[in-house]
């Protein structure tokens, strides 16, 4: 096995969420009360999303100026993963939801948002796979993907900032609004909640990207 | 991936560095019922275990696939 430091920095990373963020000070809030722990696995699982999509644009980008092939295994895995992780947040947040503001879906513009970008991701696999041709299949797939990351920015990063929300963070900066936690879950979230379930991302895309070469190692050899 | 790792890395050292600065202070609680008396007695450490437990079997799983996929490559 491939065991590098970053395999097992996501393990005590993990560790360590879900012991200190069970058993950690938290702020004590109406409505949210103890759900405000949520933080560390909810929203953890979009600043992942986020990330994955990211590498994949980049990697769709890697494709198209060097037509190595390499490159799209790894934008179609990272796009998996993005989309693995955003229904985990969708899921979870509807769960959130349900006993925090009443019922699980609101219409809240976070949730169509994000909704609307895991669709367009959808899309992408769809798009990509109703082709047969490999070339053709890689060379408009990452085309697409760029379109798709393109649409990120405003379902959720530019609507959700303008109009009212259920969501913290609704009419402004999510990041420096200082009033929803505090630095106690500040220093638990983004030095290990984070970086941890991203690390977990990338190691299970990795595992699908290393499958994914041996097949078409297999295939060329065959 | 190595360079995209390092990167990530990079980034959550700086966030961590700008956290320390602005870790000095903590809200004022507001009066609501918390898990407090649950964490007392101990049963939150019930949820701790669990979680931990899903968490070592995910991760033994991963480790294990990744074993497999590493004898795969060096046939």
């Amino acid at each position: 096995m491939r065991l590098s430091w970053w395999k097992i920095l996501c393990v005590v990373l993990l560790l360590i969420v879900s012991t200190a963020g069970f058993l950690g000070g938290v702020p004590a809030k109406p409505i949210l009360n103890e759900t405000i722990r949520n933080l560390y696995f909810h929203v953890a699982m979009w600043f992942g999303m986020m990330i994955f999509f990211g590498v994949s644009v980049v990697n769709s980008v890697r494709y198209l100026r060097t037509g190595n092939m390499r490159y799209d295994t790894y934008a179609v895995e990272y796009a998996n993963s993005g989309i693995l992780f955003g229904l985990l947040g969708l899921v979870t947040g509807m769960i959130w939801a349900n006993y925090t503001w009443g019922k699980a879906w609101s219409n809240d513009p976070k949730q169509i948002g994000a909704v609307i970008a895991i669709l367009i991701y959808f899309a992408y696999q769809v798009l990509r796979n109703s082709m047969i041709d490999i070339d053709k299949r890689a060379r408009i797939g990452a085309v697409y993907n760029i379109f798709a990351f393109a649409m990120l920015f405003p379902t959720i990063w530019i609507i959700p900032r303008l109009v009212e929300s259920l969501h913290p963070g609704g009419m402004g900066n999510p990041a420096l609004n200082t009033n929803d936690i505090d630095a106690r879950m500040r220093m638990l979230f983004y030095p290990a909640a984070v970086p941890g379930w991203t690390l977990l991302g990338v190691w299970i895309t990795s595992l699908r990207i290393r499958l994914k070469l041996l097949e078409e190692q297999k295939l060329n050899n065959a | 991936m190595r360079k995209i790792i390092a990167a990530l890395g990079a980034m959550s050292l700086v966030l961590f560095f700008n956290l320390a600065a602005l870790a000095q202070t903590t809200m004022p609680d507001e009066p609501v019922q918390m898990a407090d008396g649950m964490r007392s007695n101990g049963k939150i450490y019930v949820v701790v275990a669990v979680v931990i437990t899903i968490l070592a079997g995910l991760f033994a799983y991963l480790i294990s696939l990744d074993k497999k996929i590493s004898r795969l490559e060096n046939k």
